[in-house]
């Protein structure tokens, strides 16, 4: 079992929903990455989401595209994307992180000589966001190979025959796209997520995590009543570099974004009780 | 030609994933994909269906003023020596360019899915325009992304599109250009997708945009194969298009393909030279990768990703390159080549002045390697060049680097 399917096991036994954060590796700067992510997981994250730099990010916001160029500034590549993951490893094992970008930097590295060494660092999934079921046989190849998880995006657009077809090709988890738009956009709708997930779950056991929109604690409490794990970017993206844009430095920006993921953690926590 | 190459195969591609080789592709994010199935299914009924074909027709002779001329440049021929040149008149078109062609199509596809409101990038501003345009007409609903850069560069073409209506939306993210200016559309039609059709203006994109708009701009091959039929009196020796994302190339191209004896050069812009790193010629010096939906040749770096890229022209001004391009490269059917900023600027000026036709910076690039050529053939043999658009929208880039304000 890969290290993101025991962990919802373990999260499913405990009745606890899975917080996942996202943040742009190297953004704001590349030696705040992985103390940011030590502190996530001490704020209460269970799975961590590493954003890949890239100079095209056709799916993000405003937020999240200024994470990209502000990484990209301090010349953080794949190479040393994978860098972090391995010194993240040194002193933690149990956290599952997957890398999410997008496919070129990886067909460029060449997918065999990608997965080789992600997995070697400890890499436990990817998302790409522009590789759809349609092209992604290539890569998954080489994820199985190495028992590495390929996390699916599923769209409100996505009808009930290509919700087969995708989670026919997953594994790990779903990740279900909440809006019909780009990275922290703010028009979410939780009773339509809730009526989406009930079709995704008609046709898989998978775990399904929720992302796109979700910026506090109200918003993850609403979306946790329904999902199995609640994804949250822009909102730390955005809270860090304000830190970092109003004069303060890289312990004060791990401070600001840890603080906002556990203000999140308590407001999904509240549901059990 | 390579003679290993099927003919058939020409007829063939792109297959039912959008492949053409093992370029092009549906590389989207999942949003997006219904949509694009939907725009394949409705495309693939609607170019067998004859009233649709016959809208097209008609929009295309009283509206764009098709087919437009093939003229024999006598004076700039003697200039140059050698071949006999031709030039395919795409800047007498309705707006100006050969945009339009393909323009007209997309948005009659819009007006069939029902849809309020198309958007579109812009480069050089022809697209936008030319979308714009055919928005005005259809009372259709048209904002266009458009790079910070290429709005200075091209203020009066973001001028004409607020005239015709349009909102021009000023991209400031990453190099403020054209594959920008493409990323803002798609976050748009990601936002947007149920009322908004994005009328994409190369053969770039995910499919079926390189297959729909290669078939809209096919109309510019087939009357030049025609004319030369009568003109010259059989097909000529030799095909020149600029290309950028290379919709022009291809309209001119794809009728000729199975004409073996008929050769073809695709000209990319080479900036200061394909040796320094200021150029846009990603077939010439790139390499296969993903962007903008689609496996293609690109300019990228050695981690992966997107170069910048410089030149003259902001419609060539792009690192990446339609799919079908690419495979055309790689099984050698089309010879992919380059002019560098000031071979087309002389161009530019001999063609004005020689023949009283101002090409567009774009076209000039076209101009400047057939010149090359033409002087390494006979007077016997003839080339056409796709004269794709009217130089009027570059007399600012122009006057300027003659030191002249106006």
């Amino acid at each position: 079992m890969s290290r993101i399917s025991e962990r919802f096991r373990q999260l499913t036994a405990r009745d606890r929903k899975a917080l996942i954060p996202y943040i742009v590796a190297g953004d704001p700067a590349p030696s705040v990455t992985v103390p940011l992510m030590h502190r996530l997981v001490e704020s209460g994250a269970d799975i961590i989401e590493l954003g890949v730099p890239f100079s095209d990010p056709m799916a993000e916001g405003p937020v999240i595209q200024q994470g990209h160029e502000r990484a990209l500034k301090h010349g953080v590549s794949l190479q040393s994307v994978l860098d972090m993951l391995r010194e993240f490893r040194q002193a933690d094992r149990d956290t599952p992180v997957l890398l999410m970008g997008y496919a070129n930097p990886l067909m460029h590295m060449g997918y065999a000589v990608f997965v080789e060494a992600a997995a070697a660092q400890g890499l436990d999934g990817l998302l790409t966001v522009d590789i759809p079921p349609e092209e992604v046989d290539d890569i998954n190849r080489e994820l199985k190979r190495a028992g590495m998880d390929n996390i699916f995006l599923i769209a409100p657009t996505t009808p009930g025959q290509r919700i087969e077809q995708i989670t026919g090709r997953a594994s790990g988890f779903i990740y279900y796209v909440s809006l019909k738009g780009v990275t922290g956009a703010g028009h979410l709708d939780t009773a339509q997520v809730a009526h989406r997930l009930a079709d995704i779950r008609r046709y898989s056991d998978l775990p399904v995590a929720v992302g796109f929109g979700i910026k506090d604690a109200a918003s993850a409490r609403a979306v946790a009543e329904v999902a199995d794990g609640v994804v949250v970017g822009s909102a730390l993206v955005s809270v860090a570099a304000q830190v970092v844009a109003d004069g303060g430095d890289a312990a004060a920006a791990i401070d600001a974004a840890g603080n906002l993921l556990l203000a999140i953690r308590q407001g999904i926590d509240c549901i059990a009780s | 030609m390579s003679s290993s190459t099927d003919e058939t195969l020409f007829h063939v591609v792109p297959d039912e994933h959008g492949r053409f080789g093992g370029y092009g592709g549906k590389y989207v994010s999942e949003t997006l994909m219904s949509a694009l199935v939907e725009l394949e299914t409705l495309y693939r009924r609607l170019s067998e269906d004859e009233a649709f074909q016959s809208e097209l027709d008609e929009d295309l002779a009283t509206y764009v003023g098709r087919p437009s001329p093939l003229y024999e440049a006598h004076r700039w021929s003697a200039v140059v020596g050698g071949a006999r040149i031709f030039l395919k008149r795409e800047d007498l078109n309705h707006t100006g360019a050969h945009k339009v062609n393909n323009t007209i199509g997309q948005a009659l596809l819009a007006k069939y899915m029902g849809k309020r409101r198309v958007i579109a990038e812009t480069g050089a501003g022809q697209h936008g325009v030319a979308t714009a345009t055919i928005a005005a007409r259809l009372g259709l609903e048209c904002q266009v992304f458009m790079g910070e850069e290429d709005i200075r560069r091209q203020a009066l073409n973001v001028y004409r599109m607020k005239l015709l209506g349009a909102d021009v939306v000023s991209v400031t993210s990453g190099s403020r250009t054209l594959k920008d200016a493409m990323n803002e559309a798609m976050r748009d039609w990601v936002t947007n997708v149920d009322d908004t059709f994005y009328v994409i203006g190369t053969v770039a994109g995910p499919h079926p945009y390189p297959m729909l708009v290669r078939d809209f701009q096919c109309v510019i091959g087939r009357e030049a194969r025609a004319q030369s039929l009568v003109q010259i009196g059989r097909l000529p020796d030799a095909l020149v298009a600029c290309v950028g994302g290379g919709s022009n190339a291809i309209g001119l191209f794809h009728p000729f393909l199975e004409d073996a004896d008929v050769a073809m050069f695709g000209v990319e812009a080479g900036g200061h030279g394909v040796d320094t790193d200021e150029h846009a010629a990603p077939l010439t010096a790139g390499s296969p990768g993903v962007l903008h939906g689609n496996r293609t040749y690109l300019m990228q770096s050695a981690d992966g990703q997107i170069m910048e890229t410089h030149s003259i022209s902001a419609g060539l001004d792009y690192p990446g390159v339609g799919p079908e391009h690419a495979w055309l490269k790689d099984i050698g059917r089309v010879n992919y080549v380059v002019a560098n900023d000031d071979e087309a600027l002389e161009a530019f000026h001999t063609l004005t002045r020689v023949e009283g036709i101002m090409p567009a910076l774009e076209s000039s690039h076209a101009l400047a390697y057939a010149a090359r050529l033409a002087a390494q053939m006979s007077s016997e043999q003839t080339i056409i060049v796709n004269l794709s658009g009217r130089g009027d929208k570059d007399i600012h880039t122009v006057a300027a680097l003659d030191g002249i304000e106006i």
